[in-house]
C-alpha cells in the first residue's frame, strides 16, 4: 500500500502522528531492533486504530463531504484539541461551513501530489488555521525511479544516460558531475575544448533551468506572462542543444573523458542567434516583474530564510546567496576551467523569495556573460579534439554523423572494419564491457542552477560502479519549506516551493 | 549515548582490505588485446595514509586528534586530493560536534549522508559517509563510520547538522542503517510500508527480460557481467 492509500484509509491522523510517536532514540540501547523498526512502520499504527469507523449515527451527523471525523483517535492519541478531516472533493464552502459549526481550529489538507504549484509530485501535508498555515511536512518519493540501484548495473558510459533524468530542468549538470566524478577516479584531464564544450551546455543550461524557475514560480502567483515568455527563450536554448547533441533533453551530452560530439557545421552561428535572442528578451523580464506591485506584493519578505538558518539547514545556491553570503562553488571550488573566465556570484540582501527572484534574473546574464566567453574560445579552438585521446577510454572513432544525418561516417566504419582488427575489438569492448575504473572514492561537486549538487562514487575497480549517491540540492532544501512556510499564508507555501525550485525528478531520483 | 558493550567490540572501523587482484583491461588471459593485458592492479579498500598527508590535510588531522585523543593517529586516509577520517561510531557524535563548532575546523555543512554496503567485510557491512564542508576555509573532509548488518546502528548527526535530517532517512530507507537519536527516522523514497532495503547488495534489482522477435534478453541484473 502506498503512502496515498494509507492517507486515504486512515486519514492525515496517521501520518501526522509519524512525527509524534516514540521515536528510535533509545533504539542505541536495544539490542534486538524492534524500536527502530516500530519506528520505520510509525505510519501503520495508525491504521489499526479505530479512526476510520465512525458509528452509524455519527455517520448521520456528518456532512456528506467529511468522510471521517476522528474524536476516539484525538483523545487516545493526546495531539491537542483539534479533530481531523478528510475532505475529497465537494465545494469548498460546505467543508469551511462544518467545519466552523463543529468549533475546530485547524484542518489538515493535502497539497499534491498532484498539485500545479508543486513543481511535480511533491506532496505538502498541509494543517492550517484557516488560511495560516501551522505546520507543513514535505512528503516526498512519488518520483522515485532508483536511478542509483540502476545504475549499479550499468557501465560508466551507460551512467550519463540515466543522471540525465534525473534533474530533467538542469540535466547538464547531473552528467557534468557524474563525469566529473568518474574522472577524478579514473584521473584523466579532458581536453580545453571538451571543457570549454562543458562549460557552455551548462551555462545555457543554467538560464534554462532559472527560466523555467521563473517562469513557472511566476505562473503560480498568476503572473501567466513570465511562464510564456520563459518558454519561448528556453525554447531557443533547447533548439541549440537538440542541434548540438539531437535531443532537447535528456541529453546524456557531456561523457567520462569530454563530450559526446562537437559542435555542427553551424553550431557558432545558431549560437550567435541564441545569444542575440537572449541580449534581446531577458530585459523583459525586469521590466515585467522587478517593480511590479503585485509581483512584489507576492513575493517581498515572504519565504524568509536567514543566514542562520541557512547554515543550519545546509542551503546553497540561490537561497544561501540570497541572504548576502557570496558561495558560488564555481568561484570557491572551480571545475571544467570555470577560473579563467570573467563573472560575478551574484547576491541579494533580502533572504527572501524576491531575493532569489532577483538573484535568477541576474545570474543569467552572468552566464550569457560566460556563454560569450565561450563563444569567443570555441571559435579560437575549432577543429581541437572533443574525447579524451586515451584508447582505453574512448571509442576508437568518434560518433560522427554522416550525410544521411544519423550513425557513424561511412569513411570511419569502412577503416575500422576494413583495415584493424584490433581497433574493431576494441570498439565491441569499449560499447559491450565499459572501460575499468580504480577501485576508490570521491565526492565530485558542482554549482547547479538550484545549489550544490553533490556526487558520492564508489568503484570496486570494475566497469561498473558499485555504489553512485547524488546530492541533489533540491532534496537538501525542501526541508527548510516549514521553517520558511509555518505561520504564513497558504498561499505563501507556493512561493516559497517556487522560491527554492526543486526538481522532483532529482530530489527523488 | 553509549554503545552496547557487545556491538562495542564490532564497532571498530573498517580495516584496510585487499579486497581482489586485478588483471588487465578488460579480460584476464589472451582474450585482452588491449596492450593492457599484463597489468595487474591490487584492489585496496579504506587504505589509510601516513603521515605527512600533504596541504591542510595535517592541520584538520592534527587539530580532529587533539579534540577528540581516542581517534587515535591511524584514521586518516587521503585518495585523490580527498581526505577521508575513519570514525569509529561511538565517537562520531563527538567528532562532529568538533567539526562544526571549533574554530579551527568550521565545517559548517554536511552536505551529503551516503551509504554503502560491503557484504564481504564481516563486522562492518554496512558504512556511512558524512561529506562535511568548511565554508569558512572552503575545504571538504569525509567521515567514514561503519556498523554490522547484525546491529545496523549509527548514531544520528542530526543534532548537530540539522541538514542532515532527510539525508539520514534515506540512508536508512536505502540501507537499514539506524540512526539512533534521530528525531523521526521514517522511509522518505520507498513507500512506508516497504519490505527491505533497496540498496543493499543483496537487493535484487528486478526488472522483466526483453522480448525480440526471435530473441530474448534477460533482465539487467541478469546479464552478462563483466565486472
Amino acid at each position: 500500500m502506498t503512502d496515498m492509500d494509507k492517507a486515504a484509509a486512515s486519514g492525515p491522523a496517521s501520518l501526522l502522528r509519524e512525527a509524534a510517536d516514540p521515536q528510535p532514540g533509545d533504539a542505541y540501547a536495544d539490542p534486538d531492533g524492534t524500536l527502530a523498526q516500530a519506528a520505520g512502520e510509525a505510519g501503520e499504527a495508525g491504521e489499526a486504530s479505530p479512526a476510520s469507523a465512525p458509528s452509524p449515527d455519527e455517520q448521520d451527523r456528518l456532512d456528506p463531504v467529511i468522510l471521517a471525523v476522528d474524536e476516539a483517535e484525538e483523545a487516545g492519541a493526546g495531539t491537542g484539541d483539534t479533530a481531523e478531516y478528510i475532505a475529497s472533493g465537494g465545494d469548498w464552502d460546505d467543508i469551511a461551513a462544518a467545519q466552523q459549526a463543529r468549533g475546530d481550529e485547524t484542518f489538515v489538507v493535502n497539497m499534491g501530489p498532484q498539485h500545479p504549484s508543486t513543481h511535480g509530485v511533491l506532496r505538502l501535508e498541509l494543517e492550517l488555521d484557516g488560511e495560516t498555515v501551522v505546520q507543513v511536512r514535505p512528503s516526498i518519493g512519488f518520483l522515485h525511479t532508483g536511478i542509483e540501484k540502476n545504475m549499479e548495473f550499468k557501465t560508466f558510459a551507460q551512467g550519463t544516460a540515466f543522471v540525465s533524468r534525473m534533474d530533467y530542468v538542469a540535466p547538464m549538470f547531473n552528467e557534468a558531475v557524474y563525469c566529473l566524478a568518474v574522472e577524478k577516479l579514473l584521473g584523466v584531464k579532458v581536453p580545453e575544448r571538451a571543457d570549454i564544450l562543458r562549460v557552455l551546455v551548462m551555462e545555457l543550461n543554467r538560464i534554462a533551468s532559472h527560466l523555467v524557475a521563473i517562469g513557472t514560480g511566476g505562473m503560480e502567483i498568476g503572473a501567466l506572462t513570465v511562464m510564456t515568455i520563459g518558454f519561448r527563450e528556453r525554447e531557443t536554448i533547447l533548439d541549440f542543444f537538440e542541434a548540438l547533441c539531437g535531443t532537447r533533453m535528456n541529453h546524456a551530452y557531456i561523457r567520462p573523458g569530454g563530450v559526446s560530439i562537437d559542435l555542427p557545421e553551424n553550431g557558432l552561428a545558431q549560437l550567435r542567434t541564441v545569444i542575440e535572442w537572449l541580449h534581446k528578451h531577458l530585459p523583459e523580464y525586469a521590466g515585467f516583474c522587478n517593480e511590479n506591485p503585485i509581483f512584489k506584493g507576492r513575493m517581498c519578505g515572504v519565504a524568509r530564510l536567514d543566514l542562520t538558518a541557512c547554515m543550519a539547514l545546509g542551503a546553497s545556491g540561490p537561497p544561501l546567496r540570497a541572504t548576502g553570503y557570496s558561495w558560488d562553488l564555481r568561484k570557491a571550488q572551480p571545475y571544467c576551467g570555470y577560473e579563467t573566465y570573467d563573472f560575478d556570484a551574484i547576491t541579494w540582501d533580502t533572504a527572501d523569495a524576491y531575493g532569489r527572484f532577483r538573484i535568477r534574473q541576474s545570474e543569467m546574464w552572468e552566464s550569457l556573460k560566460i556563454v560569450e566567453q565561450c563563444y569567443d574560445r570555441l571559435e579560437r579552438t575549432a577543429g581541437q579534439p572533443v574525447m579524451v585521446d586515451d584508447p582505453r577510454l574512448c571509442q576508437p572513432g568518434q560518433l560522427t554523423v554522416g550525410p544521411d544525418g544519423q550513425g557513424n561516417s561511412f569513411s570511419h566504419v569502412k577503416k575500422v572494419m576494413g583495415q584493424s582488427m584490433e581497433a574493431l575489438i576494441q570498439h565491441f569492448k569499449t560499447v559491450s564491457q565499459g572501460f575499468s575504473v580504480p577501485a576508490g572514492q570521491v565526492y565530485a561537486a558542482v554549482e547547479s542552477p538550484k545549489g550544490e549538487l553533490g556526487c558520492h562514487l564508489v568503484s570496486d575497480g570494475g566497469s561498473r560502479p558499485y555504489r553512485i549517491h547524488f546530492r541533489d540540492p533540491g532534496f537538501n532544501h525542501l526541508q527548510a519549506v516549514p521553517a520558511m512556510c509555518e505561520g504564513a499564508m497558504m498561499s505563501d507555501v507556493i512561493v516559497a516551493v517556487a522560491s527554492l525550485d526543486p526538481v522532483l525528478g532529482g530530489v527523488d531520483r | 549515548m553509549t554503545v552496547s558493550s557487545e556491538s562495542a567490540a564490532l564497532a571498530k572501523p573498517g580495516q584496510p582490505v585487499l579486497v581482489a587482484t586485478r588483471k588487465g583491461l578488460w579480460s584476464e588471459g589472451p582474450g585482452d588485446v588491449s596492450g593492457y593485458g599484463g597489468v595487474e592492479r591490487p584492489v585496496f579498500r579504506h587504505l589509510r595514509s601516513g603521515r605527512p598527508l600533504g596541504g591542510w590535510f595535517d592541520e584538520v588531522a592534527d587539530r580532529l586528534v587533539c579534540l577528540v585523543p581516542a581517534l587515535g593517529g591511524d584514521c586518516f586516509g587521503v585518495d585523490r586530493d580527498e581526505l577521508t577520517v575513519y570514525v569509529p561510531r561511538d565517537l562520531l557524535p563527538d567528532v562532529v560536534a568538533q567539526c562544526r563548532d571549533d574554530a579551527w575546523l568550521r565545517f559548517e555543512h554536511c552536505v551529503s549522508v551516503s551509504g554503502v554496503h560491503y557484504p564481504d567485510e564481516p563486522g562492518a557491512e554496512l558504512h556511512s559517509l558524512y561529506h562535511l564542508l568548511s565554508i569558512t576555509y572552503n575545504r571538504r573532509l569525509r567521515l567514514e563510520v561503519t556498523c554490522p548488518e547484525a546491529d545496523p546502528v549509527i548514531p544520528s548527526v542530526v543534532k548537530t547538522y540539522p541538514m542532515a535530517d532527510w539525508h539520514e532517512r534515506e540512508t536508512w530507507d536505502m540501507f537499514g542503517i539506524r540512526f539512533a537519536g534521530h528525531p523521526h527516522l521514517t522511509r522518505i523514497l520507498m513507500p512506508d510500508d516497504w519490505q527491505g532495503h533497496p540498496q543493499r547488495k543483496d537487493y535484487p534489482l528486478g526488472g522483466i527480460p526483453i522480448e525480440f522477435k526471435g530473441a530474448q534478453t534477460p533482465p539487467p541484473d541478469e546479464r552478462r557481467s563483466y565486472s
